[in-house]
C-alpha cells in the first residue's frame, strides 16, 4: 500500500514541467484572487462571513496551494481504463482496484503538495499578510483535514469515472461534476459568503469536505469544537463515497464486457 | 514458494462444465466442458471471435458466465477473485499490467509487494527472471520506451513473479519478430521444466503450439471442436505430410506408391508431390519406393499447416 503511494508520487514527479506550470498558474491566480477578496473586505470595512482580511487571504492562498493536491477536477485514468477494457487487468491483481487507485492518488497528492502547493503558499506568504493556524493542534487537525479532503475528492471522482461502465462517454457528467465541485468546494468564493439557500445546498453536499473545511481550519476561521464538527463531516463523506464506490465497482465488474475475442 | 491447497482439491486446475456466455447478440461460449490437469501445457486455438478470450476472462474472474460452472485452481473465479489472482499469472497480449511512466524495475517491485512476496524472495525471483529473459539493460528504462518484444518479456516476467501454478497467456507472441518469439518460447519451456507451471495459451501462431503445447483445444463458435494432441488433431482432420520429389528425368505419374496419393505432377513429371499419412507409412519408405522407379535428384517434406488443419475442422463442421 505504501509502495503504491510512493509509486503514485514518483509517477507524477516525472512530469516536472507540468508541476512548474501548475505552480505558476496557481500563484498568478492567487495574487488576483487575494487582491479581489482584499478589495471586497476593504470596501465592506469589516470581516465578511467571519473572515478577517488576513484570514480571507490565507483562505485564498491555501486554496491555491491545495488546488493541485486535492483532485477537484477529476482524473482520466480510471475512465480511460474502463473504456479501453484495461480495467480488466486491475481485476487480475489480488487487490481491490479502489484501494490501488486511492493509494496512487494519495501519492499524486503528495508530490503536488510538495512541488506545487508549498511553493505557492510560500509565494503567498511573502506577498501578502496571511493568518496562520492559531495553535499546533490546529496545524495537526488541518493536516488531517487535507488528507481527508484528498480521499473525499478521490472517492467522488472514482464513482464518476466508473460510470463509464454504463455510459460510452462520461465527459458531460465529469463537466457537471467539475462545475459543481468548483462552486461548492469554496474555490471561487468561501461557502459562508453564499446566499442562504445556496449555502444550504452546499452544506448537504460532499464538496465542502474537499476544500472548504481544510481551508477554514488552516486559515484559522474555525476553532474549538467546530474543528471536530467539520472533520467529522469529512469522515462521514469519505466513508459514504468510498462505500458507494465499492458498490458501483462491483456492479461494474458484473457488467464488464471487454470487447474483442 | 509452495502454494497451500487453499481449499482446492487435487482435481483439475481448470475446469468448465457446460459453460455459457452470451453477449447482446451472440453466444460467445456455448456449453464448453473442459478439464486441464495441473502441469499440462495446453494450446487454445480458434478463429477470431471463436470465444477464446471470453473463456479466459471467465477463467480469471473478469467476466461473469451466463450459465454453467467454471473453476480455476478449484475456486469460483468470480467470487474468489483475489485468491485466484494470487495463484495464477495472466498476460493479455494487447493490455499491459506494467506502470507506463515508471522504470521497469519499479513495476516489478510494486507487483511483488502487491503479491506480498518477502523482499528477499522477491529480489531473488526478479533477478532470476530478468536474467533468464535478458532484460537487464531495460530495467531502468520507463516501460513506455520499451520495444514490443521487450515489453512482452516484461509482461510475462511480471505474470510469473509470484510463481503462479497456472500461467495464462492470451496471444503472447502477437506482433513479435522471429527472434523474440524464439526467445520467449525457450524461456517458457525452461520455466515449465523447472517449476512445472501449467500453461494455457491462445495464439494464432502455430509455431507456439508446436513448440510449447502437449495438448490442443480447438474452439469454434464457442463450442469445443477438438481436444487432443497436435498429432491427433492432424490425424482427425486427415492432414497429411507431403513429399515433394524432384526426379532426374520426366517420369509418368507415380500413382502406385503404397499409402500415398499424388497431389500434383509438374514439369512433365520432373516434380511430383505425394501426400501420405504419417500413421500409415514413413517418408523413408515412400522415398525407397520412388527410388525403385526413378532416380531422385532432390526432395523436401512439407509438414501439415495447422491453420489449414483448423480450417478443415471448421469445414468439417459445415462452416468456414
Amino acid at each position: 500500500m505504501l509502495l503504491l503511494v510512493r509509486a503514485g508520487f514518483r509517477r507524477h514527479s516525472t512530469y516536472r514541467l507540468a508541476l512548474l506550470a501548475g505552480l505558476t498558474t496557481n500563484s498568478v491566480f492567487g495574487v488576483i484572487r487575494a487582491s479581489i477578496v482584499l478589495a471586497a473586505i476593504g470596501s465592506a470595512g469589516s470581516a465578511i462571513g467571519g473572515y478577517s482580511a488576513p484570514m480571507a487571504v490565507a483562505f485564498v492562498w491555501w486554496g491555491q496551494a491545495l488546488l493541485g493536491t486535492v483532485n477537484l477536477w477529476g482524473f482520466q485514468e480510471v475512465k480511460e481504463r474502463v473504456r479501453s477494457g484495461d480495467i480488466a487487468v486491475d481485476f487480475l491483481r489480488p487487490l481491490d482496484p479502489q484501494l490501488v487507485y486511492l493509494a496512487g492518488d494519495i501519492g499524486r497528492a503528495g508530490i503536488n503538495f510538495v512541488a506545487r502547493g508549498l511553493p505557492a503558499l510560500l509565494i503567498g506568504a511573502v506577498l501578502f499578510d496571511l493568518a496562520w493556524p492559531p495553535s499546533p493542534g490546529a496545524w495537526l487537525v488541518g493536516a488531517a483535514s487535507v488528507g481527508l479532503a484528498v480521499v473525499v475528492a478521490f472517492a467522488g471522482n472514482f464513482i464518476v469515472s466508473l460510470l463509464s461502465f454504463w455510459l460510452i462517454e462520461v465527459r458531460g457528467i465529469q463537466l457537471v461534476w467539475m462545475i459543481l465541485s468548483g462552486l461548492f468546494c469554496g474555490l471561487y468564493l468561501p461557502v459562508p459568503w453564499f446566499p442562504g439557500w445556496l449555502r444550504t445546498i452546499a452544506d448537504w453536499s460532499p464538496w465542502p469536505a474537499m476544500l472548504q473545511h481544510p481551508l477554514d481550519i488552516l486559515s484559522g476561521r474555525l476553532v474549538g469544537a467546530d474543528l471536530g464538527l467539520v472533520v467529522a463531516n469529512q469522515v462521514v463523506w469519505a466513508v459514504l463515497l468510498l462505500a458507494l464506490g465499492q458498490v458501483v465497482l462491483r456492479a461494474g465488474r458484473r457488467r464488464l464486457e471487454v470487447q474483442g475475442g | 514458494m509452495t502454494s497451500p491447497p487453499n481449499g482446492a482439491a487435487a482435481g483439475p486446475i481448470i475446469e468448465t462444465v457446460d459453460l455459457v456466455r452470451d453477449f447482446k447478440r451472440t453466444r460467445a461460449v456455448d456449453h464448453l466442458s473442459v478439464a486441464v490437469a495441473a502441469g499440462e501445457s495446453v494450446g487454445y486455438i480458434g478463429a477470431n471471435g471463436a470465444g477464446k478470450s471470453t473463456t479466459i476472462k471467465m477463467l480469471t474472474g473478469i467476466l461473469q458466465p451466463t450459465s454453467g460452472l467454471v473453476r480455476t485452481c478449484g475456486l469460483d473465479p468470480m467470487r474468489r477473485r483475489v485468491d485466484v489472482a494470487r495463484r495464477t499469472g495472466v498476460v493479455f497480449g494487447q493490455r499491459s499490467q506494467l506502470w507506463w511512466d515508471l522504470p521497469l524495475h519499479e513495476s516489478f517491485t510494486i507487483l511483488a509487494a502487491i503479491h506480498r512476496l518477502e523482499p528477499g524472495q522477491a529480489r531473488a525471483r526478479i533477478e532470476r527472471l530478468v536474467d533468464q529473459l535478458e532484460m537487464g539493460p531495460q530495467l531502468a528504462a520507463p516501460v513506455r520506451s520499451l520495444s514490443l518484444g521487450q515489453r512482452m518479456r516484461a509482461e510475462i516476467a511480471a505474470a510469473l513473479l509470484h510463481e503462479p501454478e497456472l500461467l495464462i497467456l492470451d496471444e503472447p507472441t502477437i506482433g513479435l519478430d522471429v527472434l523474440s518469439k524464439q526467445r520467449l518460447r525457450e524461456f517458457l519451456l525452461e520455466e515449465r521444466r523447472e517449476r512445472g507451471t501449467t500453461l494455457l495459451l491462445t495464439t494464432h501462431d502455430m509455431g507456439d503450439i508446436e513448440r510449447l503445447c502437449g495438448r490442443v483445444l480447438v474452439i469454434d463458435e464457442g463450442r469445443l471442436a477438438f481436444d487432443g494432441t497436435l498429432a491427433g488433431l492432424a490425424r482427425t482432420v486427415g492432414a497429411r505430410r507431403v513429399l515433394v520429389i524432384d526426379l532426374a528425368e520426366p517420369t509418368g505419374e507415380l500413382s502406385d506408391i503404397p499409402h500415398t496419393a499424388v497431389l500434383a505432377v509438374e514439369g512433365d513429371g520432373l516434380r511430383q508431390r505425394l501426400a501420405f499419412d504419417a500413421s500409415e507409412t514413413t517418408a523413408a519408405a515412400v522415398l525407397a519406393a520412388v527410388s525403385a522407379r526413378a532416380q531422385v535428384r532432390d526432395l523436401a517434406i512439407e509438414e501439415p499447416d495447422i491453420e489449414d488443419v483448423v480450417r478443415r475442422i471448421y469445414a468439417a463442421s459445415g462452416r468456414g
